[in-house]
């Protein structure tokens, strides 16, 4: 299990499983553990899936977050998979679900998590992250926290550094 | 020229600060070599052929003689005492060594400089015209605009990993397009519309590379305090839908044609609505604060010596060589903007000393109020020089090298780096350019000649914007052995176009007489009044190819 980082920089223990895509004609298998699966399916599965605090979604980086609109407090748990530390859509996912669509609840980045990319996942709207598992957890929080200011808005403020300093 | 202030000196130091961590993690090995590469290229770090480089970033072009002090006390200190003017008006170490690259860094912050996003799939340098605020038909000066793109795009959070680099460049002048701004990813042209508002014409989808593409227009007038939250929408909508399969296809121009530049104007408008009205939207006051730090300095009507001038030119040949091609009319009355030449013939093109950038200092404080610019041709501005200073200038840069009369001619020749320095060079481009200028050393016959962009790349990145030069050289490699293709008819001006290929390449000692033919062509062709682009454009590819491979 990887490491979960908080926002803060904390690491918690959390026992939510990513649900892999199952094979074409398989059915989704759910161990009874909390369980994040696919977009498309939780879509397809929705009816009986909701209310229940133990499914949420994952999101692969080329997926439409448009899909979720209107539905993403409904899910307790959405996270954004990053297939490479180097592959930067889950940024705009990110963003998108918070401040286009409201998602109120847990935004996790999941897959290739690196330190280097904390501090940009933060500003995005992401409030939880699955460092992978080489990677070491007691420098996130300092990894989190080099930059004390920004100049644009983004999930973490809506104002922008000049509006700041002209006001 | 703008000046930090506290905000943008605490981000700077706490970058440096991030910076030393990254390399700290990389030189332990706790960072792979694949995870580190991104980082340090956001730091402007390459690991070349022989030693590292790091790309110290000028926003558009601008720099103070104390920032030039520094540079060379950096290139003496940690490197071999040169350094190289970019074709993106940046500069360029050859020779630092990773673990003193933070304290390069760190250096650098003290005057305000810095190396961010200078490389990688990020948001680059916006740069600019190098006469912006002094030119005669500017629109408004377009220096704020890039200042306040800076600041937005710096360490954006959404946009640090593009499916690939992006570039900006702004242009402010009706007639000219000095910034060469529809081969960038955007393009920004000032305009006011008919009411008088001033706006951009916005341009996307331009560049060099492997698919060479003038950037079509997607907007014909954005307010000028959209600026920002359009930029986030084409950006976005490039970060969401840009190719991240193959990186020669991963360019926003690539995305543009595969959408059509209609379509992408759609996506992007879609895009837009939701974000015009964000609290991005830039705001009159914020836009004032920019551009008070660009007023015009204090101009003296008593330095307006026409008649002086008119005789030291008559009297003196060599001068008035040199106020013809390297002397630009100002704004002002009284005075003259000065481009310093960097391309003396021997020297790599864009290659500066530190003596030399220390001596550019010197003229900037006693010349032109302390500040210089880089041009993208890789030569140095003087913007603000008196009239009556100016024999006395020519007589000062003459011994340094600064005064090669010939700027816009055949021998100013734009130049990457190449296989002498560059890993991922074909072929080396500087002894080219240099038997180039050998070959054509008689004044009277290069000024005869006229305009003539002559641009060489190492390689099919277009660091030397081959594409767009009227004569463009590319370095290619055949079977292990360096080769160079022509293509005729570039332009990056206004009437932007990507030239043709004139046909087999050809071996390095082959290619001053292949210039020569083409010139000749070009002599034997032309009417009076042509420059050697028009002659081109009217008796096409042809006549050059039966004569070069005749």
């Amino acid at each position: 299990m990887p490491d979960i980082i908080s926002k803060d920089g904390s690491v918690k223990a959390d026992s939510w499983v990513v649900v892999p895509r199952p094979a074409e004609g398989e059915a989704l298998e759910l161990s009874g553990a909390p369980s994040l699966i696919p977009m498309d399916l939780w879509l397809a599965g929705r009816d009986q899936f909701k209310g229940r605090s133990d499914i949420g979604v994952w999101l692969e980086s080329h997926d439409e977050p448009e899909a979720l609109e209107g539905l993403v407090n409904e899910l307790p748990l959405i996270a954004v998979n990053f297939p490479k530390f180097s592959d930067g859509r889950g940024y705009s996912i990110g963003r998108l679900l918070r401040e286009r669509f409201g998602f109120t609840n847990e935004l996790r980045a999941i897959g290739d998590v690196l330190l280097d990319q904390l501090q940009f996942m933060k500003r995005c709207g992401f409030d939880s992250y699955a460092l992978r598992e080489d990677k070491d957890s007691s420098k996130a929080a300092a990894c989190l926290s080099f930059f004390s200011n920004s100049y644009q808005a983004a999930t973490d403020t809506n104002v922008p550094l000049f509006r700041r300093r002209t006001s | 020229m703008y000046v930090y202030d506290e905000h943008d000196r605490q981000i700077l130091a706490e970058r440096v600060a991030q910076f030393r961590d990254q390399t700290d993690r990389a030189l332990s090995g706790e960072l792979s070599e694949d995870e580190f590469l991104p980082l340090r290229l956001q730091n402007g770090l390459y690991v070349q052929r022989f030693a590292p480089m790091l790309r110290i970033c000028v926003p558009y072009g601008m720099m103070r003689s104390e920032q030039l002090r520094r540079l060379a006390r950096v290139t003496r200190d940690y490197d071999k005492g040169y350094a190289h003017f970019t074709t993106r008006q940046n500069v360029q170490l050859n020779w630092p060594a990773l673990e003193d690259v933070p304290d390069i860094l760190s250096e650098l912050a003290e005057v305000e400089m810095h190396a961010n996003q200078t490389s990688g799939n990020c948001i680059r340098n916006t740069t600019t015209d190098q006469f912006s605020g002094v030119q005669t038909d500017e629109i408004v000066d377009p220096r704020p605009y890039c200042e306040i793109i800076r600041q937005w795009s710096t360490f954006h959070p959404e946009f640090a990993f593009l499916p690939r680099k992006f570039k900006i460049a702004v242009n402010a002048s009706e007639h000219t397009d000095r910034a060469a701004i529809q081969v960038h990813d955007i393009g920004l042209q000032i305009v006011k519309n008919d009411a008088g508002e001033l706006g951009f014409r916005v341009h996307v989808g331009g560049g060099l590379g492997r698919t060479p593409m003038v950037g079509p227009v997607v907007r014909d007038f954005l307010p000028e305090l959209d600026l920002l939250t359009y930029l986030e929408a084409v950006i976005r909508v490039y970060n969401r839908y840009g190719r991240r399969d193959n990186k020669y296809k991963a360019r926003i121009k690539i995305l543009v044609k595969a959408l059509t530049p209609e379509g992408f104007a759609e996506k992007v408008e879609a895009e837009w609505a939701h974000l015009k009205d964000s609290p991005s939207r830039l705001t009159s006051e914020a836009i004032a604060r920019v551009q008070a730090y660009f007023t015009e300095p204090a101009y003296d009507t008593a330095a307006n010596q026409g008649d002086q001038l008119a005789a030291l030119r008559f009297e003196n040949k060599a001068f008035d060589n040199w106020v013809t091609r390297n002397v630009d009319t100002h704004k002002v009355d009284g005075y003259a903007i000065v481009t310093l030449t960097m391309k003396a013939t021997g020297t790599p093109p864009g290659d500066v000393s530190d003596r030399q950038l220390e001596q550019i200092a010197d003229l900037a404080d006693s010349y032109s109020f302390g500040e210089v610019r880089i041009t993208h041709q890789q030569n140095v501005v003087l913007a603000d020089v008196r009239q009556d200073q100016l024999f006395e200038l020519w007589q000062a840069i003459t011994p340094m090298g600064f005064a090669t009369p010939n700027l816009d001619t055949l021998t100013d020749i734009i130049c990457c780096p190449g296989g002498d320095y560059c890993a991922l060079a074909n072929a080396k481009s500087i002894p080219v350019a240099e038997a180039i200028q050998r070959r054509f050393d008689n004044l009277d016959f290069l000024y005869d000649l006229g305009k003539i962009d002559l641009n060489i790349s190492g390689c099919m990145n277009a660091c030397g914007h081959h594409h767009v030069g009227n004569i463009g050289v590319l370095g290619v490699d055949k079977k292990g052995e360096e080769f160079y293709q022509i293509s005729l008819g570039g332009s990056s001006h206004h009437d932007a176009t990507i030239g043709k290929i004139l046909g087999p390449s050809f071996a390095q000692d082959d290619m001053p007489d292949v210039i020569e033919k083409i010139i000749d062509v070009f002599v034997k062709n032309r009417t009076d009044e042509e420059e050697f682009i028009d002659t081109y454009r009217r008796i096409g590819l042809d006549p050059f190819k039966e004569r070069v491979y005749a």
